[in-house]
């Protein structure tokens, strides 16, 4: 049975796409160096425009405007310059209230897309800029320890990992934040205090990963100017283990977070990487695989939500659970030794 | 090529749900059309596959794997038609429900004439309305121009103006639209739906029709009152699979297999229900509803006449915060016979949302699930109900008119720990009235029986007749005012030679009759105190014939709308008792 894969990895090769949803301009080269806040392409995606009734303007008819046009589509104007006219003895005319670019003119109108900020992608990670796009953006490459959140808020930055959970089941306060951890990713536990979230802003963090976080928070989450990760869901939900253990490990190392949201549509996910050297060439990360014996899994659902452990047998045929739902099933050794029976829809491998 | 369906035997129908992907096999044994078996895989439309091909393939394997039938060749390619040796199949049907709802912008004209008629347009498909653009929208054309940019649409739907009538508004509100996508690149401009006055037509076409996909169809409203919306259906269902090819991998393989014929899913539910309205007592509609991964489904039709909404915010998949946009928690947890803290259920929602497919495994949760359907149900009726023809709606606009049969459709139904639990769900959910036989769609075949009921009608007939569908039982809900504890119905059953069972049922009881499945009975009902059971008005009686369902003949007098207790500890209790006498 196909499986979902999730991936808590120490030492991987990672490659990811940064694509534009509009063609733009790519601004990084081929073999260029990235960190995960630089901007490696940019584009216009909600361009604001100006409607210009040059008829009115003018005070003429739309046929008549449409001759003393001065500009075409596709033309710069700065603020000022005339687009229309002089007509009249008083020699009136049109000027451009803002800068921009001619997009239509004609049926005495003019259309001006305004001058406005682009959108600019950043790269989400950092690493090597091993290709190009054309005009649509890059693919980058690094090494390192990759692990996957389930929820992100849209940020993307980059810092120094300060970890705050003491263990897996943690929870954290606003009073276990201060001014040491200014400018840090920090690695808490579960969040269920909005206090938390504000009490980070105005440190502020550079970035919070956490196991588990009360749904309650969503607003508020969605407002920090910091990246925020969720690695398990939400609810009280403590860290597996091998997320932990990974993150722990890892203290004082400088981390990547790309809290995109889970697009499962793009196959893009939040995630937390790790640069680290590497000797060789690590391999890529498995992304599709099939449910077999000896794999280790994390259980997506109640009652064992977010506990790891290794499938030790997958039953044939359907099988019905505590429930009365049928489905198929496999047993779950959890890391303490209990052995569960799980439908094979509520895990996902963990490679 | 494919063969017609109307020559051929074998038939493979494919569904590419949002979460499961479905490989049928019908064929002709006997001298009459089965459902032989089906083959099931995840979908594959996603990361990190991004092509719908695998699932099919593994479907298609286990379906082989089943039947003993070799479907695909040794080039990897589906056999079609079928070979002299029993290879392959003589043709295929496709539907899909995979993919995020097209994003749609409406034009209209007035917000309660065109609009409204392009909303109940949009809501027969899987999309989800980002904006809409109208005479009383204060925007400035460059603002709307921005907006439509911003929000990037699947689809603009251009609706407004009877045929003859309002035309220069009408295209002074698709300027913002034709400058939009003038602006974008080629590759990403969205389609056009033009379904307005149709003496606008040539000109539209010409401006428009070069500016990016451009649809015609006809006008959605072409007099004052009336509502013409098949047509343009139809177009619709043309620019979804459009839309699908395009950006999902392996879709267009899928279609080429269809001869072109690729349905949205709800579209195909939609047809199935139709046909069966034309099949069945043209006194009454039938009702469909299908509670999917992807969107809530509610068909009904009329002696032919489809009314049919598709509400993606409402399936009980990734889009399953969208129930709470439009209701509270409070509206799902008063469905739960078990005390669940609301942050739980609030936690379940989330969580449910970043993994779609996966199973309740627990009691809590598996009823949570089914108080989300519930009211996935009740939400679905309350926003389809308004199209229902007014003679049917005797009752109001919050109670059902009388349906015959049901047909229920998703997981969460057919995957239901027992029939009882099933009934229960459809009973709370629907609040069917008068006399309703409940068929269960076990094996998810509607809508592939949609798809081909169109050319091949005997086919469709056969396997409804057949034991592919379960026949959950006869529910008859009387409708009246009275007090708990009132008598409201006499009920006589007489199993053919055999003796009588006489039940007097009081308001507020559900109530549970044993028929075996199969076994025709004849049913005496006498309404009391001005009950209503669908027998020609207040009071009136009368004789049915029914078959034994799985639960025999169920009497659900909790009166229409159900009332539920405001204290929780008791209306656990009274839920409780429910599933008890339902045998959940």
């Amino acid at each position: 049975m196909l499986a979902q894969v999730t991936h808590f990895l120490p030492i991987t090769t990672i490659r990811r796409e940064r694509v534009l949803p509009l063609p733009g301009r790519v601004l990084v080269r081929k073999g260029q160096k990235v960190s995960a806040s630089d901007i490696v392409a940019e584009a216009r995606v909600n361009p604001e425009h100006l409607l210009l009734d040059i008829a009115r303007g003018l005070g003429l008819s739309e046929e008549k405007a449409d001759r003393h046009i001065q500009c075409k589509a596709g033309m710069q104007v700065a603020q000022g310059d005339v687009l229309a006219g002089p007509v009249g003895w008083t020699n009136r005319v049109v000027r451009s209230p803002r800068s921009g670019r001619i997009t239509l003119a004609g049926d005495g109108k003019i259309l001006i897309e305004l001058d406005t900020a682009p959108f600019e992608l950043k790269s989400g990670l950092p690493g090597t800029v091993i290709e190009l796009f054309e005009n649509r953006g890059v693919m980058i490459e690094t090494t390192g320890a990759l692990i996957q959140g389930v929820w992100g808020n849209g940020g993307i930055d980059y810092g120094l990992l300060f970890v705050l959970a003491i263990n897996p089941d943690d929870v954290l306060t606003p009073d276990r934040l201060d001014v040491s951890m200014r400018g840090s990713l920090v690695l808490g536990g579960y969040c269920g205090d909005v206090e938390v979230l504000r009490a980070a802003d105005s440190l502020p963090l550079r970035g919070l990963i956490l196991a588990s976080m009360d749904a309650s928070l969503l607003p508020e989450a969605f407002r920090m100017r910091f990246p925020i990760i969720v690695i398990e869901g939400f609810g009280r939900i403590p860290f597996n283990t091998t997320a932990f253990k990974l993150l722990t490990t890892n203290e004082r190392r400088e981390v990547a977070l790309n809290a995109e949201q889970w697009d499962r549509y793009q196959g893009r996910r939040p995630e937390v990487i790790i640069p680290l050297p590497s000797a060789g060439d690590p391999p890529l990360p498995v992304e599709t695989d099939f449910f077999d014996k000896e794999q280790q899994v994390r259980i997506l659902r109640a009652p064992h939500q977010g506990k790891i452990g290794m499938l030790t047998e997958i039953r044939p045929g359907l099988t019905r659970s505590k429930t009365g739902v049928q489905a198929r099933v496999g047993i779950v050794q959890l890391d303490g030794g209990e052995e569960v029976l799980v439908p094979l829809v509520n895990c996902e491998i963990l490679e | 090529m494919t063969t017609s369906l109307i020559d051929a035997d074998s038939l493979l129908a494919i569904d590419i749900g949002s979460v499961t992907t479905r490989a049928f096999l019908f064929d002709v044994v006997d001298g009459r059309y089965r459902f032989l078996a089906s083959g099931t895989a995840p979908t594959t439309a996603y990361a990190p596959y991004h092509d719908v091909g695998e699932g099919i393939r593994i479907a298609l394997d286990r379906l082989q794997t089943i039947t003993g039938k070799t479907l695909v060749g040794a080039d990897e390619r589906l056999i079609i038609p079928s070979t002299p040796d029993g290879s392959g199949v003589d043709t295929v049907a496709a539907t899909i429900s995979a993919g995020p709802p097209l994003k749609v912008v409406l034009v209209g004209l007035l917000e309660e004439v065109s609009l409204e008629s392009a909303r109940k347009l949009a809501a027969t498909t899987y999309t989800r309305v980002v904006d809409q653009i109208s005479l009383n929208d204060r925007r400035k054309t460059e603002s709307r121009v921005d907006a439509i940019l911003r929000l990037r649409p699947d689809l603009v739907l251009v609706t407004g103006g009877t045929d003859g009538g309002a035309s220069q508004s009408v295209l002074k509100l698709m300027e913002s639209v034709g400058l939009a996508n003038y602006w974008l690149p080629d590759r990403n401009r969205f389609e056009v739906l033009f379904a307005g006055n149709q003496e606008l037509e040539e000109e539209v076409r010409a401006t428009f029709g070069r500016l990016g996909p451009f649809h015609i169809a006809p006008n959605l409203q072409p007099e004052l009152g009336v509502n013409q919306h098949e047509a343009a259906q139809v177009r619709l269902a043309d620019i979804y699979r459009n839309a699908r090819n395009r950006q999902i991998t392996g879709v267009r393989e899928v279609d080429n297999w269809a001869g072109g014929g690729l349905l949205p899913t709800a579209t195909s539910f939609g047809r199935a229900i139709r046909f069966l309205s034309k099949v069945y007592d043209s006194s009454k509609g039938v009702l469909g509803v299908d509670i999917g991964a992807s969107a809530t489904t509610l068909a009904a039709a009329f002696s032919g006449r489809l009314v049919q909404g598709v509400y993606p915010h409402l399936g009980l998949g990734q889009g399953i915060i969208g129930i709470m946009q439009h209701g509270s928690l409070g509206e799902v947890m008063q469905w739960l016979h078990l005390d669940i803290p609301a942050d739980y259920v609030r936690h379940y929602l989330y969580n449910k949302t970043l993994y779609p497919g996966s199973l309740p495994d627990t009691p809590e949760d598996l009823a949570i699930e089914q108080a989300l359907a519930r009211q996935a149900m009740r939400i679905a009726v309350r926003n389809t109900s308004d199209g229902f023809p007014g003679s049917m709606m005797r009752y109001g606009s919050r109670t059902l008119p009388w349906f015959e049969p049901i047909v229920a459709s998703g997981s969460v139904l057919t995957r239901a720990p027992n029939f009882g639990q099933a009934v229960l769900l459809l009973l709370d959910g629907l609040q069917p009235t008068g006399i309703s036989t409940l068929i269960l769609d076990q094996n998810h075949l509607s809508a592939a029986l949609g798809v081909s009921a169109a050319v091949n009608p005997l086919m469709a007939v056969q396997i409804l007749e057949s034991n592919t569908y379960q026949n959950l039982g006869t529910v008859i809900s009387p409708i009246g005012d009275a007090r708990p504890g009132t008598p409201i119905l006499r009920l006589r059953m007489q199993i053919d030679g055999s003796n009588e069972t006489s039940v007097d049922i009081k308001q507020g009881i559900v109530h549970v009759l044993e028929l075996p499945l199969g076994q025709a009975a004849q049913l005496t009902l006498t309404p009391l105190n001005r009950y209503d059971v669908g027998m020609g008005g207040p009071g009136r009686g009368g004789r049915v014939r029914v078959k034994g369902g799985a639960l025999g003949i169920i009497i659900d007098g909790r009166g229409r709308p159900i009332q539920l207790p405001d204290d929780p500890i008791r209306r656990r209790e009274l839920i409780s008792k429910w599933r008890w006498t339902l045998g959940c």
